[in-house]
């Protein structure tokens, strides 16, 4: 008889995996990235295949040769950086540009930490910020939405709803719009329909929790409710800010990425309430028309504070009535 | 339908052999009986080599009060006394009794009528029970007598009887239930006796429809015992677990559930108690049960202690081709056997065959903070935190953190993306800072 | 002009009053200590091993200054010459104690111990011995996951592939005594350096008797005793089926090591014996052996030669070698003719088949 294997219990496994997490958060995607494949159409389609091959081959090459350990290209979580890189990328953006934010989100934003697990802020919106400051220009021109466009970087250009809101002129397109995704932005973030559809999937396949998005949604919601209520005139209705920007992108897909995000539950509940405060504050008094990315990584600085004070509630814990 | 209230996990429960018989196992040419079977101080053999004893002699005597007596479990002739090596490969003195016959003591009563009738007092009923020597037949082997006798100052108030059984695959608890519910539920009136109680609580997970309904027919008859249906949900069948399920109070940290007036006995465990008091029989078998997907013929099993596990094995079909892991116990806490030519203990709950190919951990990768191990954990712990901490050895931040919490249910390595080995680590770290705990209490 | 004046007196102005904060805070919280132990610190290696048995270099520091003597504190690393240094800044005397190496009591190499399960659990010493009670028959023996080597911070030891034990760099080794604490089934040991690195110790743990311990490891110390009753000196004692060489009585004589049947006495940088001066100065490959009895289980094992025998890990320069022998010649003809049955089994892998006898 063979030698019987011997290890610690347990001895059954639930078949979860970082590949099957990463992989079904690429399937929630799809949805918002067909919708972007329809409106800006050849554009979305370089930009995003540019950062998807280059994040996958920077993390190839960066743990062959730099870290000469094995690669884990395969587990799907460079694949998804590049996805969500792209996805906050207008569908104009010379390629190179591309290349270099995919350089230095998996390169500065993952690997200098010690790669997947050990980076402190969110590697696509290193990529992504990091690119909005070096090239603002090309970073905040949007193409009009135009059914499948055969124009890349000569694309016709035009102004986002929040750049809208804050010069205070143009006029906002219709709320079905902006839902299905008709109008200027990243090339992932226009559609809030595909983009929920996308986060309930997650929460269905068990990948994230509701308390990340529902109090980053709820935060901005009561927030931007209160000041419209104040001055309907100055401040935006609480749903122009919810279908806006890269707010659901941000809130299902950006802020819910496990490394970093805190542990707890309770713990995200606090992330998410500081993502909405920080993103209306960014948007409504900020330099610049879009806070949710600055918000995110705001938050992903503190997240270890927030591990380290918010614990979970301990079994026979007196619950406070 | 009731459950716990923190964590836990929903592992498939694998069920093969539940609803069939419970099939005696044969006598062995030779027994070896280990003398310690139990949590606490290993027993002092009595016999001499060349004795002849009948079966339900004592052979073992308890060493002190956390002990547990330990009885022939056949007739025959003691061959020797000497180290054994145990499933796990841990020495252990052991009686070596050479099968002659089958002799029972006379003061054992054989007959396969139910007992209802009990004359006897609380702490009367609590001495039979040491003397037989059961303890908790759950797993945990803890001696029952000692669990009867609360600490002075603390009186329960209610009895739990855990019939949960949530490890997966484990069907024996069950079985038994089906065969002897009415046995079982005397020997709960005498456990409520012996503790002095009115109330009694039977806990069933509802994947075991067929014990809900017959126990709740038998506790019509029954003053004071209830039965309490649970949701599915790994891990119910701890004590803790069990009691916040079940009456929803939360046994706090580091006190036992007597703290909280609660007493938890298994099934096995109470039909164990009728036997002593009723029958005047020692604890000398169990039932377990031999299971596994390849398995030729699994089933529950009635084993006489310190037959070779291997004989067991043989009526089951013999171990398959594929066999990677042979475990004592459920897969989620059972304990992977080093060789099945062991015998079997009062631990043997269950024997599980797992094909290689499952048997085999996947490789481990760097942690992605996911956080599903704080959600699966019942204790409200951080499994992840306190493997970086058990892994840098910093033994006072693992106190801090509540490692002596830890029930080892194994629900986060279960849970666990990147495969990591937390309960390993954890379990390392308890042991290490149990032993600095005790260091510090003894110093004082 | 008036806005440089006026950048100079603000500055200047934060300047001093930042100066003050500073100088009441270093006040406020000056933590008086003795100056010496800076000194002393200084003169330590700063590794921190912690060997000592003190937290760090600055906890033996502060030890030493405080002490009334340096009786029974020394840094293991820096042995002696530290000491006298320190004993030279604090005014005391350093008695002199006899330098230390780690020492394996263990050779159940994967050939000469057969495994008889698997392990496939977290990959560490504590944890494995924790589960059970190892991967063969033998509950006393090295686990193998190298926390030995994780604890080394001089590099000075590291699990041979080949045979699944670690082996100890004399060189390097400094007797801080981390191995040692790390080791879940104690096995490392720190024994006196000997003259010329020789030292003899019995390289086994095993408490089983002697057929368990046999069965389970083909060089177990079987605690049958003939160690004990050659010794001349008085150095042996058997305890629980197992033999324990007191290196303050030993004389390295060697007598024990022909004498014992299982070859679990090892003998390290002797010179070799006249009886078969290939074995130890001549490179023994031990692949064949290793090979055949091989499971399909071992863990991946890379290929490396390994040039000598696990029992003589340093060799001491060819001359000395030479020199040595004649003084030994007359000694050794004396058991030569026991001997060359029992060297077969002496070395771990130097196994018969391997040597050229």
């Amino acid at each position: 008889m063979a030698t019987l294997i011997v290890s610690p219990s347990p001895h059954v496994h639930s078949g979860d995996s970082v590949s099957k997490n990463m992989y079904n958060v690429v399937i929630a995607l799809l949805p918002a990235y067909l919708v972007s494949l329809y409106f800006f159409g050849l554009g979305a389609l370089v930009v995003s295949l540019v950062s998807m091959v280059s994040c996958v081959l920077f993390e190839y090459l960066i743990q062959r040769f730099v870290f000469k350990g094995k690669t884990t290209v395969w587990n799907g979580s460079a694949l998804l950086t590049g996805m969500l890189l792209s996805f906050n990328l207008p569908s104009n953006l010379p390629w190179w540009m591309v290349v270099i934010g995919a350089f230095v989100a998996i390169g500065i934003g993952k690997m200098t930490f010690g790669g997947l697990g050990n980076n402190i802020f969110n590697p696509a919106l290193v990529g992504r910020v990091f690119l909005l400051v070096s090239f603002p220009a090309a970073m905040t021109t949007w193409p009009v939405p135009t059914p499948f466009s055969l124009h890349y970087t000569d694309a016709e250009t035009g102004a986002t709803v929040l750049a809208m809101l804050k010069g205070g002129f143009g006029e906002l397109p219709s709320h079905i719009d902006m839902m299905v995704g008709n109008m200027g932005g990243s090339l992932g973030e226009v559609s809030a329909v595909a983009l929920i559809i996308g986060g309930i999937y997650l929460m269905i396949r068990k990948v994230i929790t509701w308390h990340i998005p529902v109090s980053i949604l709820l935060t901005v919601a009561v927030f931007t409710g209160i000041l419209h209520a104040c001055n309907p005139a100055e401040f935006a209705s609480p749903l122009v800010h919810l279908l806006s920007g890269g707010l659901m992108l941000g809130a299902f897909f950006m802020a819910t990425d496990y490394v970093t995000s805190p542990m707890t539950h309770r713990g995200q509940l606090i992330f998410g309430f500081g993502i909405g405060v920080i993103t209306v504050v960014i948007r409504t008094w900020g330099a610049y028309p879009e806070g949710v990315s600055f918000a995110i990584l705001i938050m992903n600085a503190v997240t270890p504070l927030i591990n380290t004070y918010v614990k979970p509630r301990r079994f026979g814990e007196k619950v406070k009535k | 339908m009731k459950t716990f209230k923190i964590g836990g996990v929903h592992p498939n429960d694998n069920k093969l052999t539940a609803g069939r018989k419970i099939v005696d196992v044969p006598l062995p040419k030779q027994t070896v009986i280990p003398m310690s079977q139990h949590i606490g101080a290993p027993c002092v053999p009595c016999v001499q080599k060349g004795d002849v004893v009948k079966v339900g002699q004592l052979i073992g005597e308890a060493n002190g009060f956390m002990s547990a007596k330990i009885h022939s479990p056949v007739s025959g002739k003691v061959a020797k006394i000497d180290m054994a090596a145990d499933a796990f490969g841990a020495k252990c003195q052991s009686v070596f009794i050479d099968v002659e016959g089958d002799e029972w003591m006379d003061n054992i009563n054989r007959s396969e009528e139910v007992e209802r009738i009990c004359g006897l007092t609380g702490p009367e009923i609590i001495k039979r029970i040491a003397d037989a020597g059961i303890v908790g037949l759950g797993g945990a082997c803890f001696p029952t007598h000692v669990k009867l006798s609360p600490p002075p100052g603390t009186k329960a108030d209610v009895l739990i009887i855990n019939g949960v059984e949530c490890e997966p695959y484990l069907t024996c608890d069950h079985q038994l239930m089906m065969e002897h519910g009415e046995e079982i539920f005397i020997g709960i009136s005498l456990l409520m006796k012996a503790i002095n109680v009115q109330r009694a609580i039977i806990g069933i997970e509802e994947n075991k429809k067929d014990a809900i309904k017959y126990f709740q027919e038998l506790a019509t008859k029954h003053f004071g015992v209830e039965v309490c249906p649970l949701k599915m949900h790994y891990p119910q069948g701890g004590e803790k677990q069990l009691i916040d399920a079940v009456i929803g109070r939360q046994v706090p940290s580091g006190a036992l559930p007597i703290a909280v007036g609660a007493v938890v006995q298994n099934v096995a465990t109470t039909y164990a108690v009728y036997e002593a008091v009723q029958k005047n029989k020692p604890l000398i078998d169990r039932v377990m049960t031999v299971t596994g997907k390849s398995v030729k013929n699994p089933g529950n099993y009635r084993v006489r202690f310190g037959t070779p596990l291997s004989d067991v094995v043989a009526l089951a079909g013999g171990l398959p081709e594929d066999t990677g892991k042979v475990i004592a116990g459920g897969p989620m806490m059972g304990r992977a056997m080093k060789s099945i030519d062991a015998p079997a203990t009062k631990r043997s709950s269950g024997l599980l065959v797992m094909p290689t190919l499952e048997a085999q951990r996947k490789e481990m990768d760097n942690c992605i903070r996911c956080g599903k191990c704080v959600s699966a954990c019942p204790m409200g712990l951080e499994p992840y935190l306190l493997m970086n901490e058990a892994e840098s050895a910093v033994w006072d931040r693992m106190e801090h953190d509540r490692v002596m919490d830890c029930i080892e249910c194994g629900c986060c390595l279960y849970t666990c993306p990147s495969h990591r080995p937390l309960l390993d680590y954890i379990r390392m770290g308890k042991a290490t800072v149990g032993g600095i705990i005790r260091a510090r209490n003894a110093k004082k | 002009m008036n806005l440089i004046v006026a950048s100079l007196i603000t500055l200047g102005v934060i300047g001093i009053v930042a100066a003050v904060i500073l100088y009441v805070v270093a006040q406020k919280f000056k933590v008086e200590e003795d100056p010496r132990i800076g000194e002393v610190e200084e003169v330590l290696p700063g590794a921190n091993c912690g060997g000592c048995g003190h937290p760090g270099c600055h906890g033996f520091a502060e030890a030493c200054a405080k002490a009334e003597s340096l009786d029974g504190l020394l840094c293991p690393v820096g042995g002696i010459p530290v000491m006298t240094k320190i004993g030279a800044i604090l005014g005391m005397a350093v008695a002199e104690s006899e330098p230390k190496v780690a020492v394996l009591r263990c050779n159940g190499s994967c050939a000469n111990r057969p495994r008889t399960s698997h392990y496939d659990g977290a990959k560490s010493c504590r944890i494995a011995s924790a589960t059970y009670a190892g991967e063969t028959d033998c509950a006393f023996g090295c686990v193998g996951f190298g926390d030995c080597e994780a604890a080394c911070m001089f590099d000075a030891l590291h699990i041979n592939p080949e045979t699944g034990l670690p082996e100890i760099d004399d060189e390097k080794c400094t007797a801080c005594g981390a191995c040692v604490k790390a080791c879940p089934k104690n096995i490392i040991e720190l024994r006196k350096k000997g003259p010329k690195n020789r030292r003899v110790w019995v390289s086994c743990v095993n408490k089983d008797k002697g057929a368990a311990a046999r069965k389970a490891c083909a060089v177990a110390c079987i605690g049958c005793g003939k160690c004990a009753k050659v010794c001349p000196f008085d150095a042996i004692t058997v305890e629980n089926n197992l033999a324990y060489i007191d290196f303050n009585k030993c004389r390295l004589c060697r007598k024990c090591v022909a004498e014992c049947p299982t070859g679990a006495i090892h003998e390290i940088n002797f010179p070799p014996r006249p009886a078969e001066p290939k074995a130890e100065a001549k490179p023994v490959s031990v692949e064949p052996a290793v090979q055949e009895v091989k499971e399909p289980e071992a863990r991946p094992e890379i290929t490396m030669p390994v040039n000598e025998p696990v029992g003589t890990a340093v060799s001491s320069p060819t001359s000395e070698i030479c020199e040595d022998t004649k003084a030994h010649a007359a000694e050794e003809t004396k058991i030569q003719d026991e001997e060359s049955t029992v060297r077969k089994t002496r070395h771990l892998d130097a196994t018969p088949q391997t040597l050229d006898i």
